[in-house]
């Protein structure tokens, strides 16, 4: 189930798309950054630029992304990328972003909790974004789950690897744990990501519910096949 | 005019190229005193002199900077132009007296070029061609010639001096011909026939003779100084917050703009208070406008900013950069292509943020991650969606400098095992690599090492990007380090 239809699945026919996600994380992991890019392949195939903003501290601790990286991606379109001083300019050049229908996506980075990222904050922003109809996203990383009025609210945490096709001992195509713990026009609930780079889709599965399958230890996941 | 070099005891020379190598376009005091000369190529300079130390000259830079010189140098009088790669014209009839007189008046360009650092040759003739020698090839310094004697003035000059090309002189050399009176001397119908058929009719010695003594008019073609759309507003007394004025300012610059189909790049919105204090707001944009609302906007919320103290009383709008910008056609829904949203948003950004905060990435052709895209000012343009995928994985997100981290490996080449980043202890399960990148030799200093970069993922299933810096014994420094330099989703 890719995250499309299972926004749409029938039993939730009514759901509407979410103006404003929120996706918390870890600096020291990538993988929110990679859920983010991963639902913004259809936003960005319409050829429309990509506004990428950064407070300064999320910056410093998490990096920059890397165009070479979103390239191989699917995100081929071009990428504005701003460097905000702190959390209240950054909220302003998201908004000011939301007010142009020529975006493609605004993504946000928060580092902390800082003081100006309040419901307010995060309602003007939900506003905007349902006016112009262009999506934002909010990364807070390193942050703790406060009041918001964002539509979804996900936390996104690593997991190890699927198993590469050629070469056991490298890395393979990323999974993620992703937590979506409060939804506006949805049920929460959590799953299992993968993203396939060379179809550019990003797959949702339910979790095992036996713990050493999900480790991916080989025996128990043959097993696990019988 | 040459300017004075910045170390005055090292002989320094500015090269040009030539047809065989540079050759040199000008020296300073030192190097001309060893004996570098002009003109001589540089090659042979350096073996006269071995300490020579040779900058590129800027020969478009010095051209430009001769234009702006000539329009400074209308302080003195309304009609001024650059004249060749190094001299300046100024037409000074009718105005030398407000300076004191003649000589009061070449006292005063000297002293006020000299404090531009700037030594110049001055001269004051009736003739363009008169002062041009007089300036380059007179005895005197500050020569003030005039109507009657500017023959007299010139007799004793070199052949040169009457702007004429090297192969001329040369001839003229050989016919014996070595100053201005001798030339001079010589029968006009003789003149005139030796030298028309060198196809260089407007410049034979007869008439540069001509012009020098006055016989034939040269005017001269003064630089027309560039349109500036500038809106001043005085106010009648003293006002606190100058912002409901803005809107005026803005759209009788915006309707100035119109009139020469311009639209303004850059600008400028100056507030004056009433002590002499002066504030100034500069705006930028990403493409030429001339939106009375979008410029508006553009200076939300600065005003706010001053310190009105008695309050303030007169504003100007300048438009200190304008480009082309025909009328154009809005759809009929009323709405603008969204483009022109876009570059708006741009310089909205640029305006509160800085250009150096809003940005687009620049991909070149380089192994070095860092050096393979670059951040770069969203305004300067070139904003352009990426043409295709790197043949290898790169991560998504870079660290800004790769961050060292202490790294448990198998010696000398092996992968990383374990190691510390941010005091957290990450043990590696799986590893792709290595990929060797070698440092760009034609850019780098020598002692750059190569990279060794590693697609890793810990326990925890986080995916990083570690290179090894250098190869224990590559005669490149100690033992090698180990570096974070991206995350992987």
């Amino acid at each position: 189930m890719n995250i499309e239809s299972a926004q749409a699945s029938p039993k939730e026919a009514s759901i509407r798309p979410a103006a404003l996600r929120e996706v918390f994380a870890d600096s020291r992991d990538g993988s929110a950054t990679g859920f983010v890019v991963a639902s913004l392949a259809d936003a960005t195939a319409s050829g429309r630029p990509l506004l990428w903003v950064q407070d300064r501290q999320a910056s410093r601790q998490a990096g920059i992304p890397s165009a070479n990286g979103l390239a191989g991606w699917g995100v081929r379109t071009a990428i504005i990328r701003v460097q905000a001083r702190n959390a209240a300019d950054l909220l302003w050049t998201m908004e000011e972003g939301l007010r142009c229908a020529g975006l493609a996506a605004v993504v946000g980075e928060v580092w902390g909790a800082p003081a100006a990222l309040d419901f307010t904050a995060t309602k003007r922003l939900v506003l905007r974004a349902e006016e112009s109809g262009v999506p934002a996203y909010l990364l807070r990383i390193s942050d703790v789950p406060t009041l918001s009025a964002a539509h979804e609210r996900w936390h996104a945490r690593a997991l190890p690897s699927a198993m590469p096709r050629h070469d056991r001992k490298a890395p393979g195509p990323p999974r993620w744990a992703l937590d979506l713990f409060r939804a506006r026009w949805r049920r929460p609930g959590r799953w299992e990501g993968q993203y396939d780079r060379a179809a550019h889709r990003l797959d949702l599965a339910a979790p095992f519910s036996d713990g050493a399958v999900a480790a991916g230890q080989d025996d128990v996941q043959i097993r696990a096949m019988r | 005019m040459s300017k004075s070099a910045p170390c005055a005891d090292t002989p320094l020379v500015l090269a040009r190229p030539g047809r065989h190598g540079s050759v040199v376009h000008a020296c300073n005091r030192v190097a001309r005193r060893v004996g570098v000369r002009m003109g001589a190529r540089v090659v042979d300079m350096r073996a006269l002199c071995p300490e020579l130390s040779v900058e590129e000259a800027d020969l478009e830079g010095d051209r430009r900077a001769l234009a702006r010189l000539a329009l400074w140098c209308q302080r003195w009088c309304p009609w001024s132009a650059p004249d060749g790669d190094d001299g300046l014209i100024l037409d000074v009839t009718g105005s030398t007296h407000l300076w004191g007189g003649e000589p009061a008046t070449l006292a005063q360009i000297e002293t006020a070029l000299a404090g531009l650092g700037l030594r110049a040759r001055l001269a004051i003739a009736p003739t363009q061609g008169a002062a041009w020698a007089l300036a380059r090839h007179g005895a005197e310094p500050r020569a003030i010639c005039t109507q009657g004697e500017i023959a007299d003035w010139l007799a004793p000059l070199p052949v040169a001096a009457l702007r004429l090309d090297a192969a001329t002189v040369l001839l003229l050399h050989r016919l014996g011909l070595k100053t201005v009176g001798a030339l001079a001397a010589i029968p006009r119908s003789s003149l005139a026939r030796r030298f028309a058929r060198d196809r260089k009719a407007l410049e034979t010695p007869l008439r540069r003779l001509d012009q020098a003594l006055g016989r034939l008019p040269e005017p001269i073609v003064s630089l027309a100084p560039a349109k500036r759309f500038r809106v001043p507003l005085r106010l009648a007394e003293p006002v606190m917050d100058p912002q409901p004025y803005l809107p005026g300012l803005v759209e009788d610059l915006c309707r100035i703009l119109a009139a020469q189909a311009r639209g303004a790049r850059r600008l400028r919105l100056v507030v004056f208070r009433v002590d002499g204090e002066v504030y100034t707001v500069e705006a930028a944009t990403a493409r030429p406008t001339r939106d009375a609302t979008h410029l508006l906007r553009l200076f939300d919320g600065c005003v706010s900013t001053f310190d009105p103290g008695f309050g303030f009383d007169a504003l100007a709008l300048d438009a200190m950069v304008v480009e082309p910008l025909a009328a154009t056609q809005v759809g009929l829904d009323g709405k603008q292509a969204t483009d022109v949203d876009l570059a708006r948003l741009i310089d909205r950004l640029t305006t509160r943020l800085g250009a150096a905060a809003v940005t687009c990435p620049r991909l070149e052709e380089s192994h070095v991650p860092e050096r393979a895209e670059h951040w770069a000012p969203a305004l300067a343009g070139g904003m352009a969606a990426s043409t295709g995928v790197p043949a290898v994985e790169r991560p998504l997100r870079l660290l800004a400098w790769p961050e060292e981290v202490r790294v448990l490996y198998a010696v000398p080449e092996g992968p990383p095992i374990q190691f510390v980043w941010r005091r957290g202890l990450h043990r590696v399960t799986r590893h792709a690599g290595p990929e060797r990148i070698a440092p760009e030799w034609w850019r780098e200093r020598g002692a750059a090492r190569l990279r060794d970069y590693y697609r890793i993922e810990d326990s925890d299933g986080r995916r990083y990007w570690l290179f090894r810096e250098g190869v224990a014994g590559d005669g490149r420094g100690g033992a090698p380090r180990w570096f974070m330099h991206g995350l992987f989703a």
